[in-house]
């Protein structure tokens, strides 16, 4: 990698972080500070502008550079991903987003609570949301890691680790000083960005096959040296029949996980009425439906045009595909073309890292503040404002995700994405149905369900492949791995839902018609929502 | 349609400040005049008998047939759906898995039914999603709208000293 093309990609990336720097001082100038406006942004945002915030949130690096690239190592297998993160939205669309809004406040626990206990509630559906919101970000992590060796040429293993240091403080400043409103600003001109990004890559990888997806799918498969398998299902997961139930599992998780994204559920109290919050997951569904079938595209190109081989040498999982990609495009190493187009594609890259980051670490910090610490916290300790306590948490787990981004620097970044889905799809939708559509749920249901579904899923992935036992784990070294699946959602996400059932069935104390009512009033009606 | 927007505006301006409901962890702890009441992060906090009439207004409500034919329009719409498409992408998922012959198999040059499928999948979600808002906007958001304020107005009167 030339110098050039070095530096041109750090200025566009500064001048990334020096807008967004700026937004988020701008907007924070006459804050509050109140809880309504640091976690909700004041609830003003139209449905447009929140559209591009969830599409902002939700189209990660893992979209962008780990589906793109999955798909230019593995052909049809890494399309996958594209479909299930777009169909997840249904289900976010028409059984979640209108009642949520309607009837929390800023947090998936503040669903719950409205019916039940609130105390034990509040600490199990906190804790889930934590944990999604950890593993999420370290998958972020890794993707900044990843981009920032191919950026070095791949020398620099402590600015690797430097760039996911100053990746994770710069987005605990961006939260504790600006809260949602700013992360709302800064997924709005990243979703703007990248779609632009996107786009251009697109037409100019269309124009290369003069328009011709049948020609741009034949040079895929002949490049990649498989054929027409590279255009089928198989090349990943097709070998015996453990790695086809990874794939059904990692497909259920896909589809299930992304209603019990804590970043996601929190982006519909950004708007006013539940009309609002449905009229942005449409906006959203568009973006990032358009998003998705782009990459594909991009997959393809990279694999017709860079060629599987050269990706994997770049990097093992494929990360880097799309920067290469680019380089291409524009004109091949060392050309102007193609120096300018890598450094605006890492850039994009780079500005959609921060913002998924910054988006997750507002909500785990909500989680924190808001479900746990308010729980938890001693009756007579000294009082700090909860959003004091948010800002604390904010560092917190910006910490501990970047020593967990470290250890994992060399996994896929859609398949550690994958995980976070799996343990959200487990832990926390089977209690946010339960308790929006269910007459007879109870406390003991609701904990159990968020309980029975994160231990087993968090223990099978401990357990797993991922983590040790094979030449790609954590720790290749040892071998403690039972359970022969990478993705546990198969498995956690029926217990977590049958748990939940368990619970309620068994529980003594009868199910509060009153509350529930409430519930089911406020949810479809919005009347007295926040 | 207009109509409906601003009255939506006017709904979540109009903010029904001492709400039972919320009282509880609502704004937030520790901050403004009411830090440090012990307890405040506890529904019980909330005086017994205002919850007691809110309750009653809530089940009546719940009771009432044009609440039962708002849910009714929404399960009606919701359910079916949610299996269908979630049925069609699990088909989708285990036909990728269990029979990748018949997924390999040719359509058009070198298109093949994965790719069909895949693509497919992308449409029936754009079109879901078109036919949800529509089916929300026309059946459902006027009655809801007017049902937020019934309900409002009522517990406004119990709420209130």
């Amino acid at each position: 990698m030339s110098g050039d093309h070095q530096t041109l990609a750090l200025v566009l990336f500064s001048v990334f972080i020096a807008v967004t720097l700026g937004i988020t001082t701008w907007v924070s100038r006459n804050r509050h500070g109140s809880a309504e406006e640091f976690y909700a942004g004041g609830r003003l945002f139209s449905p447009l502008e929140n559209g591009f915030a969830i599409a902002g949130d939700y189209m990660s690096a893992a979209s962008f550079l780990g589906i793109s690239g999955l798909i230019a190592l593995y052909g049809y297998d890494g399309m996958l991903y594209s479909v299930g993160f777009l169909v997840a939205w249904l289900v976010v669309l028409l059984l979640v987003a209108e009642l949520v809004r309607n009837c929390g406040r800023f947090t998936l626990a503040d669903v719950v609570a409205a019916r039940m206990a609130e105390r034990p509630v509040r600490i199990a559906a906190g804790t889930s949301s934590v944990a999604v919101s950890v593993l999420y970000l370290v998958a972020q992590m890794v993707g900044a890691g990843s981009l920032v060796a191919l950026l070095l040429g791949g020398t620099g293993e402590a600015a690797r680790s430097w760039t996911v240091v100053g990746v994770g403080a710069l987005m605990v400043i961006y939260v504790s000083l600006g809260g949602m409103r700013a992360t709302t600003w800064i997924q709005i001109v990243k979703a703007v960005l990248l779609m632009a990004g996107t786009i251009t890559l697109t037409v100019l990888v269309l124009l290369r096959f003069h328009g011709d997806v049948n020609s741009l799918l034949s040079s895929a498969a002949e490049r990649s040296g498989r054929g027409k398998d590279f255009l089928a299902p198989g090349l990943r997961y097709g070998g015996d029949w453990t790695a086809r139930l990874d794939f059904i599992s990692l497909g259920i998780a896909l589809v299930l996980g992304t209603a019990g994204l804590p970043h996601i559920l929190s982006r519909f109290y950004t708007v006013p009425t539940a009309r609002a919050a449905r009229r942005s997951v449409v906006w959203a569904i568009g973006l990032i439906g358009s998003f998705y079938l782009m990459t594909i595209v991009l997959g393809f190109g990279a694999a017709a045009l860079i060629g599987p081989g050269e990706v994997r040498a770049s990097n093992a999982s494929g990360n880097t595909a799309v920067p290469l990609l680019a380089l291409d495009l524009g004109g091949g190493a060392g050309s102007t073309g193609g120096t300018v187009l890598f450094a605006v594609v890492a850039a994009v890259a780079f500005a959609t890292i921060l913002a998924v980051v910054a988006g997750i670490t507002l909500a785990s910090s909500a989680s924190v503040a808001h479900d746990l610490y308010a729980s938890l916290r001693h009756r007579h300790a000294k009082q700090y404002s909860e959003v004091t306590v948010a800002r604390i948490a904010a560092a917190v787990i910006g910490a501990a995700a970047i020593g967990l981004g470290l250890l994992a620097r060399d996994l896929n970044v859609a398949f550690l994405v994958g995980l976070a889905f799996a343990v959200a799809a487990s832990a926390n939708l089977p209690v946010l149905l339960y308790s929006l559509f269910w007459r007879k749920f109870t406390t003991r249901g609701a904990v159990w369900a968020v309980y029975g579904g994160l231990i087993p899923a968090v223990l099978l992935v401990l357990v797993s492949p991922v983590v040790s036992g094979s030449p790609e784990a954590l720790f290749p070294g040892v071998d403690f791995h039972l359970f022969p699946l990478q993705n546990p959602g198969v498995v956690s996400i029926p217990l977590g839902f049958f748990a939940g059932w368990i619970g309620t069935v068994t529980s003594t104390e009868p199910p509060d018609e009153a509350r529930h009512a409430e519930t089911e009033v406020r949810a479809l009606t919005g009347a007295g929502a926040a | 349609m207009d109509q409906v927007d601003k009255q939506e505006g006017l709904g979540a301006s109009a903010k029904p400040v001492d709400d039972p409901w919320y009282e509880a962890t609502a704004s937030g702890w520790g901050e403004g005049a009411e830090t440090g009441a012990p307890g405040d992060a506890h529904p019980d906090a909330v005086p017994r008998q205002r919850v007691h009439g809110a309750a009653e207004i809530y089940l009546e409500v719940q009771r009432s047939p044009a609440f039962q034919e708002v849910r009714g329009r929404y399960r009606r719409f919701v359910f079916p759906a949610a299996l269908a498409f979630l049925l069609w992408y699990l088909a989708y998922v285990v036909a990728a898995t269990a029979a990748p012959g018949l997924m390999a198999r040719p359509v058009a040059g070198v298109v093949n039914v994965a790719m069909v499928a895949g693509l497919g999948q992308f449409l029936t979600t754009f079109l879901l999603t078109w036919a949800y808002a529509r089916h929300a906007r026309l059946r459902r958001d006027r009655a809801a709208l007017e049902l937020r304020w019934d309900t409002q107005e009522m517990t406004r009167g119990v709420v209130q000293p």
